[in-house]
């Protein structure tokens, strides 16, 4: 699976190499500085709503994180020139739409920093379901559909993820959305949401447990 | 010996490759040797791969609109 080959995070506060641009991204830019059309819209179909979704964690409401969204887009046009490869193009457009949405956010007041928005520290699974000693006492359940393939084949559980996803607490949903849904490596989303390797892994895991339960909820086999 | 329940906030670490040795080496020890956290780390890598294929969500017409405008006065 994806994130098992990535390259792996260290835990002595050195940042994990980030990815450079790809080929892929380096002829898409390419073509964007060509004004081609269908490129734009392309990029726009499968990014946009998530834009929109990151500057949410930022700002007081969707209004305004839609219209943060549709700036980046401005800002990605008139700064695509200077886009050096350094990072993915799909980072280095999460990146501007952060930097949008933080600035938007500082504006409106709302200065909660990205930490406090991380949601209580809670546990990954019930306490209820382990044995004093700490073995499963309820043991996962297994589920009617077992593999992404089976699971998006049902309308109910993707509502139900997505519902789930957007519930996350602010923090949490941010390194889920950029990690898992998007595909960043750890380096990426800790430089877009400027948030250690540590406590972006520990946001990742909180989210991603909860969206297992949920998933144990509706697929699981009592 | 690691615990199940140890082992249910170990896995992103796992699956990140940020374990000492040491600690991979007990957590795929455990591993070996229970069935329930094989399917709970399995659930957990499904749960992500899930995620990474979710559909995208359309864009609003008028939305898309807006930024075709953006494009053409860039």
């Amino acid at each position: 699976m994806r994130f098992l080959r990535r390259a792996s995070a260290r835990d002595d506060g050195t940042a994990a190499e980030q990815r450079a641009a790809s080929d892929e991204d380096r002829a898409l830019v390419a073509r964007l500085l060509a004004r081609d059309q269908a490129a734009f819209v392309s990029l726009v179909r499968a990014q946009h709503e998530s834009l929109v979704r990151l500057a949410l964690v930022f700002v007081r409401n969707r209004a305004t994180a839609e219209e943060v969204a549709q700036d980046t887009w401005s800002h990605v046009l008139a700064g695509l020139g200077g886009f050096a490869g350094r990072s993915s193009l799909r980072a280095w457009i999460f990146q501007i739409c952060s930097n949008q949405a933080m600035r938007r956010g500082a504006r409106e007041a709302r200065s909660t920093p990205f930490s406090a928005l991380g949601g209580a520290d809670e546990p990954a699974v019930d306490p209820g379901r382990f044995e004093s000693n700490g073995h499963w006492a309820h043991p996962p359940h297994g589920w009617r559909a077992d593999t992404p393939d089976r699971i998006l084949e049902r309308a109910e559980a993707v509502a139900c993820i997505g519902r789930v996803l957007d519930e996350l607490p602010p923090a949490q949903r941010a390194v889920v959305l950029l990690r898992d849904v998007e595909g960043l490596e750890a380096a990426e989303a800790c430089n877009v949401l400027e948030v250690s390797e540590a406590n972006q892994r520990v946001l990742l895991h909180r989210g991603r447990s909860k969206i297992r339960r949920a998933l144990e909820k509706l697929l699981g086999d009592e | 010996m690691l615990t199940c329940r140890q082992m249910t906030e170990l896995v992103t670490d796992y699956l990140e490759g940020t374990l000492s040795w040491k600690d991979r080496f007990r957590f795929q020890l455990h591993l070996g040797t229970c069935r329930h956290c094989r399917k709970y780390l399995r659930q957990m890598k499904v749960a992500a791969g899930t995620l990474g294929r979710l559909p995208p969500v359309e864009v609003p017409p008028a939305t898309m609109d807006a930024l075709m405008e953006r494009f053409r006065n860039w």
